[in-house]
């Protein structure tokens, strides 16, 4: 299947004894936003985290089944943990930006990468920014503290350190749960404009919002995925009864 | 109607706040007192003569140059080998050290090591490192009796251990202070763990590094057990200098196999073993109040290095 980025096939997830995704058998699309509902604890972090091995960075956790990206098993062996995290980016439920100046945060990434060269840094600062809907703010202010800007402003450039390093796919981890309303209308006009070159799997506990922004919607509970279809199908004829009882507010 | 006026009075808590106050005004006053008498019987004593000039006339006359000299270079030094020790140390036990018994007992010992009274470390450096280091190099190295003698770079290395959990523990608390946030930020831009501290986690530290670094001049610089009998000299009348000749050009240095006078041990003799009390005293006391200016000064300039990184992260 090309238009399918992300496979994962029987996965199941750990953490010491405890075992925190059951059996996750899923297909992610390409150039799509899919979203993870799901009431808390219910494992829709800890997977997107699998995405990316996030999780290795956490002592006792176990991992069995397959995940792969473009084909490519990245559980494998062989497969490199730093360049595999640079091709998927992240951003977090709360805003991280390190305690460097605008200029330095959006050029962490690339520096790292090895690129030195003043002009290229520059422009990559713009563009990302650009495609982040944070330029025209943060242009003349390069080279202050990044912490010194709003909370929304924080998490768009959050979203475009993540561009810097020019991933495939991007994943979000509540990106707007700390947000007010407006900073999180720009962020999920700004999924909108991302879809067109890149992969999005947003979760989230907004409902609205994952019927906002998503086109594939998954279904977690307590570390199952009970359903995974069309954002508009979850929404409005969700095929399993939980789904219903979700999306429609009796529980969660 | 809401009940708006006061009940009855907080017994309990004004109590415990005067408490406190009283607790704290004792200590200031404790403190004032003290550096009142020092400044008071020391400020005579005080001139330019006095810090610029070698000790005469067996100590009853002349300045304390040698001796605050020799506190400055045995203090750097202690410093040079310290911090890089103790800063290595913190962030392999923090970053890269699983948690297992062994560290664990690394860890306690650390903290333990910080409470060996400072005799125990003179001994310590006289065996190890004058007597085991020292005389291992002399008999290697055929040098007769060159590096197994009392020196200025044995009690900087003794004072180094001295002051190292201080190092470690400080630092062991900053790198624990940086948000994991930070660090996740850090791994998921594709960082590896090295590039991860070096970038973020250690320029987050520095302040904390500072403060280890303060704590560490303050107690090496006032110490005067661990260097009794690891070079800390009676009277000298020449610095620990050497010129290091390149060519035609020489630069004085200080070196580190020499003997050296010490502001501490200096006011240890003069209370203890002065020839005419009468006239040491002044001395004496003049040599406290230096001691204490100095390792403010040295803290100082730790200070102001610590005020600028924290200003760099924006969090002051």
């Amino acid at each position: 299947m090309k238009d399918i980025k992300i496979v994962t096939k029987n996965l199941n997830l750990f953490y010491g004894e405890k075992q925190a995704l059951k059996n996750i058998t899923l297909n992610i699309p390409d150039k799509k936003v899919t979203a993870f509902i799901g009431p808390s604890g219910c494992g829709k972090s800890t997977f997107l985290r699998v995405l990316n091995r996030m999780n290795d960075l956490i002592d006792n956790v176990k991992i069995d089944g397959e995940v792969s990206v473009d084909g490519v098993n990245i559980y494998d062996k062989n497969i490199d943990v730093v360049n595999l995290r640079k091709n998927i980016g992240m951003v977090f439920q709360k805003s991280n930006l390190f305690p460097k100046t605008i200029y330095e945060n959006i050029v962490y990434g690339p520096k790292i990468n090895g690129i030195k060269d003043k002009k290229t840094l520059d422009e990559i600062v713009e563009r990302t920014c650009q495609q982040s809907a944070i330029w025209d703010e943060v242009k003349d202010r390069l080279n202050e503290n990044a912490l010194s800007l709003s909370g929304g402003q924080q998490q768009r450039l959050c979203i475009a350190r993540a561009l810097a390093v020019e991933p495939e796919i991007i994943l979000m981890d509540e990106p707007a749960s700390a947000l007010d309303p407006i900073s999180t209308a720009k962020i999920e006009e700004l999924i909108h404009e991302l879809k067109q070159k890149y992969t999005i799997v947003i979760v989230t506990h907004n409902m609205q919002q994952a019927a906002r922004v998503s086109d594939m919607t998954a279904f977690f509970y307590l570390g199952e995925l009970i359903e995974f279809d069309r954002t508009t199908k979850i929404f409005t004829n969700p095929s399993k009864k939980q789904t219903e009882d979700y999306v429609t507010g009796r529980f969660g | 109607m809401l009940e708006l006026r006061k009940k009855k009075k907080d017994f309990v808590g004004s109590i415990s706040i005067w408490f406190v106050r009283i607790m704290f005004f004792s200590l200031v006053i404790a403190l004032v007192l003290l550096i009142g008498k020092i400044v008071q019987q020391g400020i005579g004593s005080i001139s330019l003569e006095f810090i610029l000039d070698d000790p005469k006339n067996n100590m009853t006359e002349g300045g304390i140059f040698p001796a605050i000299f020799g506190t400055i270079a045995v203090t750097l030094i202690m410093i040079l080998l310290a911090v890089p020790l103790g800063v290595c140390s913190a962030i392999y036990l923090n970053e890269y050290a699983k948690d297992s018994f062994f560290t664990r007992i690394i860890r306690t010992s650390i903290n333990n090591l910080a409470g060996i009274p400072s005799i125990v470390f003179g001994l310590f450096g006289l065996g190890f490192f004058i007597l085991f280091i020292g005389r291992g190099m002399d008999d290697v190295l055929e040098t007769g009796l060159l590096f197994g003698q009392p020196a200025l770079i044995w009690a900087s290395a003794t004072l180094a251990v001295l002051v190292l959990p201080i190092v470690i523990v400080s630092t062991l608390e900053a790198l624990n202070s940086v948000p994991k946030s930070h660090r996740d930020a850090s791994y998921g831009l594709g960082a590896t763990k090295w590039q991860t501290i070096k970038n973020v986690v250690l320029p987050q530290a520095r302040p904390g590094i500072l403060t280890g670094t303060i704590l560490a001049i303050s107690r090496g610089a006032g110490e005067t057990a661990p260097i009794l009998f690891l070079g800390a000299a009676f009277f000298l009348p020449n610095l620990p200098i050497t010129d290091l000749c390149i060519g035609d050009y020489c630069i004085p240095i200080i070196n580190p196999a020499k003997q050296f006078m010490y502001l501490a041990y200096h006011i240890f003799i003069l209370a203890t073993q002065s020839s005419n009390p009468t006239k040491t005293l002044p001395i004496q006391y003049g040599s406290t109040l230096v001691l204490i200016v100095l390792t403010f000064m040295l803290n100082i300039t730790a200070i102001i290095f610590r005020y600028r990184f924290r200003k760099a992260l924006g969090r002051l």
